[in-house]
């Protein structure tokens, strides 16, 4: 596809877009190479200027500071939220897709109705639910309500991409003896790959980022994910800024290898909930 | 197996005249296959969403008993002015990123449309915010201002160096920014896909017609994204009524209250103030601004915005 108009140069998008590119490449550019700096550099120097000398000593007292720890308490949230999310979220689809009766509309309905649902207004009964059921401080106290909450999504994208799928299939399969179950993994699992995997990457993004649920349902320092640990940090060594910064780059790093490999199932799972 | 196979296919073979086709392979029985995710969605969702409107009308301090207070709870909340100050602050929150976000993303939104090589570089590179944790973008933003530490000491512009985030008027300037920094990608990201909806034709069209740049957008663009516009709008405001971590981060509702807006509110009052009754009573509030909100955005542009413009999602 060629440019629309070559006749004239859009000025007004031209300068607003590369403006914008200054304005979100300072910030992130900003923490990059401070988080290399040694503290005394860092003061009375050019905040922008590269790192001389070059060091690492602040992954170091990052490191030293358990953020490896907070690293494996958000993977375990985040295999353990969107792991059965997604089983859950695909056998819901399938059946909404695939199913019939009354019963069935209704649990569409509700669904689609979860999607307006603000979590935070839901916190307060949440956190009663999480202390009655003695889970309170827990690492799956923050897995339940995660994936009650990303399920509406989830079904909706998941249940467009089954819909997708030829009856033919489903009939020839039924012709040789194949039970719903069967169906359900063996012909809908691998024809719906790209949406499951849209699905995982964007519902483990929003676990890995989650803010509120860690705040309200945890305590201990020991059962911290990234953001928090993040934030409780950033109280401690307010003014070591390129340590503070250092942690920032750790919580940061492994989703933009994330975003180097599967933008394009970033970018759909971002947008997928907006068509409808 | 094959045997089985043969025999139904028999069987089967004469029946689609009748039965038109999907009705025989689709059984109510699946409604089992749905259970876990309704287990989880109704104990998890519903409940508290029910739960909320039950708390609002109780006195718990989060650790101790349960009491029934009644309406109590509601005109405690009611008559608090932090309430009706958070209410407001929420309205000012939901107008100001609105009107920062939304003609920044429409312009960026055209741009990054096309399909220019550089173009779709900084489409990727635009996307970047929306990777971050509010946490970790309040935290590098908080670095960024601090008028003794920051990027304006380090740079020795003073004019930088204000009190950005200690100044009740100054910190809206900021609060408005950093989101709009956040959000502005994932309402640019709609838009992009809104423009390239629009029928090519309805350009070349204006063009032999000797409408210029200013005037294909404002005639063609513009009304042609009318559903983009309310479906970005809408969750731009309902988006709005829930930014709590990066205010939390970056100012826990202060200076003073004054950036104190309803989840924040909501939440230091039950969490940290121990009144989790009036918490409630302010969730059931923000549920239903959410809900109406939506609702009136719709209205005003008109029914059947559906049209799934994305993606073909």
């Amino acid at each position: 596809m060629n440019n629309r108009n070559p006749r004239t140069w859009n000025w007004f998008g031209g300068a607003a877009g590369w403006l914008w590119l200054a304005i979100i490449i300072i910030p992130i550019y900003f923490v990059f190479v401070t988080s290399f700096k040694t503290t005394s550099t860092y003061f009375g120097s050019n905040p922008l200027a590269l790192p001389a000398p070059f060091t690492f000593d602040n992954y170091v007292r990052v490191v030293e500071a358990n953020f490896i720890g907070y690293l494996v308490n958000s993977v375990i949230v985040v295999i353990g939220t969107v792991g059965p999310l997604l089983i859950f979220a695909f056998m819901a689809a399938y059946a909404i897709v695939r199913g019939e009766g009354r019963l069935i509309r209704f649990v569409q309905r509700g669904f689609l109705l979860g999607l307006a649902i603000p979590v935070q207004a839901t916190i307060v009964p949440v956190y009663l639910l999480i202390i009655t059921m003695h889970m309170y401080d827990s690492l799956p106290a923050l897995m339940l309500p995660g994936i009650a909450f990303g399920l509406p999504l989830s079904i909706l994208i998941l249940a467009n991409f089954i819909r997708d799928i030829p009856n033919e299939l489903f009939e020839s399969m039924s012709l040789d003896g194949c039970t719903e179950w069967q169906k359900l993994w063996r012909l809908a699992f691998p024809m719906t790959q790209p949406a499951l995997v849209t699905v995982a990457v964007y519902q483990a993004l929003l676990s890995w980022n989650g803010f509120l649920f860690p705040l309200i349902l945890t305590q201990s320092p020991g059962k911290r994910t990234l953001p928090l640990a993040l934030w409780a940090f950033q109280g401690e060594y307010a003014t070591d800024i390129p340590v503070v910064l250092a942690a920032v780059v750790l919580t940061l790093a492994p989703i933009l290898v994330l975003y180097a490999f599967g933008r394009r199932y970033l970018v759909s799972g971002m947008t997928a909930g907006v068509g409808k | 197996m094959t045997v089985a196979s043969t025999s139904v296919a028999t069987t089967a073979a004469p029946a689609p005249a009748g039965a038109a086709g999907p009705p025989a392979t689709r059984k109510p029985s699946l409604i089992l296959f749905a259970l876990p995710a309704l287990l989880f969605f109704v104990v998890f969702a519903i409940v508290p969403l029910l739960g909320v409107i039950v708390l609002s009308f109780t006195k718990w301090n989060g650790i101790g008993a349960i009491v029934f207070n009644g309406l109590a709870t509601w005109q405690d909340t009611l008559t608090r002015p932090t309430t009706w100050n958070a209410l407001w602050l929420t309205v000012r929150i939901v107008i100001l990123s609105w009107l920062a976000q939304t003609p920044l993303s429409i312009l960026l939104g055209v741009f990054v449309a096309g399909h220019q090589r550089y173009r779709q570089v900084l489409a990727v590179i635009f996307f970047l915010p929306l990777l971050l944790s509010s946490a970790a973008i309040a935290i590098t933003y908080k670095t960024l201002l601090d008028p003794n530490f920051g990027l304006a000491a380090g740079l020795n512009i003073p004019l930088l160096a204000q009190n950005w985030l200690g100044d009740e008027v100054l910190v809206w300037f900021v609060l408005i920014f950093i989101i709009s920094w956040q959000f502005i990608p994932f309402h640019t990201l709609i838009y992009q896909g809104g423009v390239r909806q629009i029928p090519k034709a309805l350009y070349e069209a204006a063009e032999i017609d000797g409408a210029g740049r200013l005037k294909q957008f404002f005639y063609i663009t513009l009304p042609q994204l009318k559903y983009t516009i309310i479906t970005s709008s809408t969750l731009m405001a309902v988006g709005s009524l829930t930014y709590f971590d990066i205010i939390f981060v970056l100012t826990t509702g202060g200076p003073g209250t004054s950036t104190r807006i309803l989840p924040l509110d909501m939440y230091l009052t039950g969490f940290r103030g121990s009144e989790m009754g009036v918490a409630s009573a302010i969730a059931v509030m923000l549920v239903v601004i959410g809900l109406s909100l939506a609702m009136a955005v719709q209205r005003l542009g008109g029914k059947g915005s559906r049209g799934s413009q994305m993606d073909g999602m």
